[in-house]
């Protein structure tokens, strides 16, 4: 479990998240939602120590975060996996190379065995053939994918996603939200997932938070957001056309 | 930002670098492809500099000297010491900060904008140690070979301008060049290359580290890369030369 306490963030004076205290669970995928420029990156990149903080504190299963030294950060830093909006996987890698990377650097196994868990993870995010080319070979799905085989690569008890259908078509999205959701529950992690895509939020939000102007508004799940009287919430969600039948043909069902 | 400030963050920038590698083979590997990248990819520019430069030093000491009091001779010598003392050093470091310079900047920059050091960073590995420290060692371990090269080929390029246009007989370019030799000349360029590698790595690493935004930020930092390592070669130029030479 991540829990954040309090959180305060200004960039030159700009407050950019104000008082964020939520707690996300193990085994679940907890969603932070929000418009573009209300914070969310900020957030899940203070959460991660991208961003030192103003004030607060964040816990990883009670250990707090920001009052560590470097060598205990750098251990948490090993249970942590992270999926970044481009995928940030190391251009001069190829896949194979990319999802090795953590276990060249962190583990002491063999190469047989390390081997058979590139070939596992890849495996697990179906991502077979694409072992020997580059980054810039592949689709931008691919890359996701590839990125997720690497983050889940040391057995991560925290997965921190970033925007991860930020640039995919609603299929691969679909396939990617259900990857991560899968792995969150078959591994039982604690899982961040930071999204503006509804698809998201109503396909894998089991616990969703909603971020407005750099304030934490609404907080519950993706059923609580069908009953939900929070204007600011209603809007963002419920903007389209499409998700707004939605919640029409949802009323109806529950009358 | 004030010149101060990037002092100051350039040297915690410089301490971060020299820690400990998390993984020696890892580092051997980045090391070699480095130098690879850096130095043996830079041998054509050098070589092709270098011959010409040679030629055209050659020839204008040639073509400047009237005075039949002088011997031919001299041209060979102040060949020499033109090369090893300044050209080879100076001016290919120079040449050196703009294509290995502009290699770091872009290469780190561009690790920084696609979120490639954040990768590094989440993962508990000492981003700035990883990526610039291969480089570093690679370009200090590497220059002094481009300089002693370039010597060779400029004092070729100089015998063969002399040669070809007839302005100075092979021999006497050749006494020239070994007249009142002093090795310290040849030992005070390669500290010069050392401490010029060391500042072209360092800076260039350090603008594309902490360059933000998109392609165009990443295009600025390799250009402040190139201009502010050219600036201090050329202070450190004149630093050296004070504490070695006079």
């Amino acid at each position: 479990m991540i829990e954040i306490v309090g959180l305060r963030k200004s960039f030159e004076g700009r407050i950019v998240l104000d008082d964020i205290s939520a707690s996300f669970e193990k085994g679940k995928t907890n969603l932070i939602i929000g418009q573009s420029g209300s914070g969310k990156t900020v957030l899940i990149k203070s959460i991660v120590g991208l961003h030192q903080i103003d004030d607060g504190a964040i816990l990883y299963d009670g250990r707090n975060f920001i009052g560590m030294n470097s060598l205990e950060r750098k251990n948490i830093r090993k249970e942590i996996g992270m999926l970044f909006q481009g995928s940030a996987l190391f251009d001069y890698m190829t896949v194979e190379e990319n999802v090795r990377f953590p276990l060249d650097m962190f583990s002491n196994m063999s190469l047989s065995e390390k081997d058979e868990r590139v070939n596992f993870c890849l495996k697990r995010v179906n991502l077979e053939n694409a072992n020997q080319r580059y980054p810039s070979e592949i689709s931008g799905g691919m890359q996701k994918r590839v990125a997720i085989a690497r983050a889940i690569s040391l057995n991560p008890r925290y997965l921190i996603c970033d925007e991860p259908n930020s640039g995919l078509d609603p299929r691969t999205s679909i396939v990617i939200d259900e990857l991560i959701r899968e792995i969150t529950t078959e591994y039982d992690i604690t899982t961040i997932v930071n999204t503006h895509d509804m698809n998201s939020v109503m396909g894998i939000g089991e616990k969703i938070i909603f971020l407005h102007e750099g304030v934490k508004h609404w907080e519950g799940t993706k059923d609580e957001i069908f009953d939900s009287d929070n204007e600011v919430l209603n809007d963002f969600v419920f903007a389209s056309e499409l998700f707004k039948k939605i919640r029409r043909v949802h009323s109806l069902a529950k009358c | 930002m004030s010149v101060f400030f990037h002092i100051g963050r350039y040297s915690l920038f410089v301490r971060q670098i020299f820690d400990k590698p998390e993984k020696h083979g890892i580092f051997a590997r980045l090391f070699l492809r480095d130098v690879e990248s850096l130095g043996l990819k830079s041998i054509g520019i050098v070589a092709i500099i270098s011959v010409f430069m040679g030629a055209v030093i050659t020839w204008q000491t040639s073509l400047n000297i009237f005075s039949p009091l002088i011997p031919r001779f001299t041209v060979g010598l102040v060949a020499r010491d033109s090369i090893i003392l300044e050209f080879s050093s100076t001016i290919v470091c120079l040449i050196l900060a703009g294509r290995v310079g502009s290699n770091i900047a872009s290469e780190i920059g561009t690790m920084r904008v696609t979120e490639q050091i954040d990768a590094l960073d989440i993962m508990g590995i000492n981003s700035v140690n990883y990526l610039v420290l291969p480089k570093v060692l690679a370009c200090v371990f590497i220059f002094p070979f481009l300089v002693v090269m370039s010597m060779g080929i400029g004092l070729l390029g100089g015998w063969l301008a002399g040669l070809l246009t007839g302005l100075v007989p092979s021999d006497d370019f050749i006494y020239g060049i070994q007249y009142i030799f002093n090795p310290f000349y040849v030992v005070y360029s390669l500290i010069k290359s050392v401490i010029f590698a060391f500042i072209i790595s360092t800076v260039s690493a350090y603008w594309g580290y902490f360059s933000s935004g998109g392609a165009l930020e990443v295009g600025v930092a390799s250009t402040k890369a190139v201009v502010v390592s050219s600036i201090q070669i050329l202070l450190f130029n004149l630093l050296i030369t004070q504490l070695l030479l006079t």
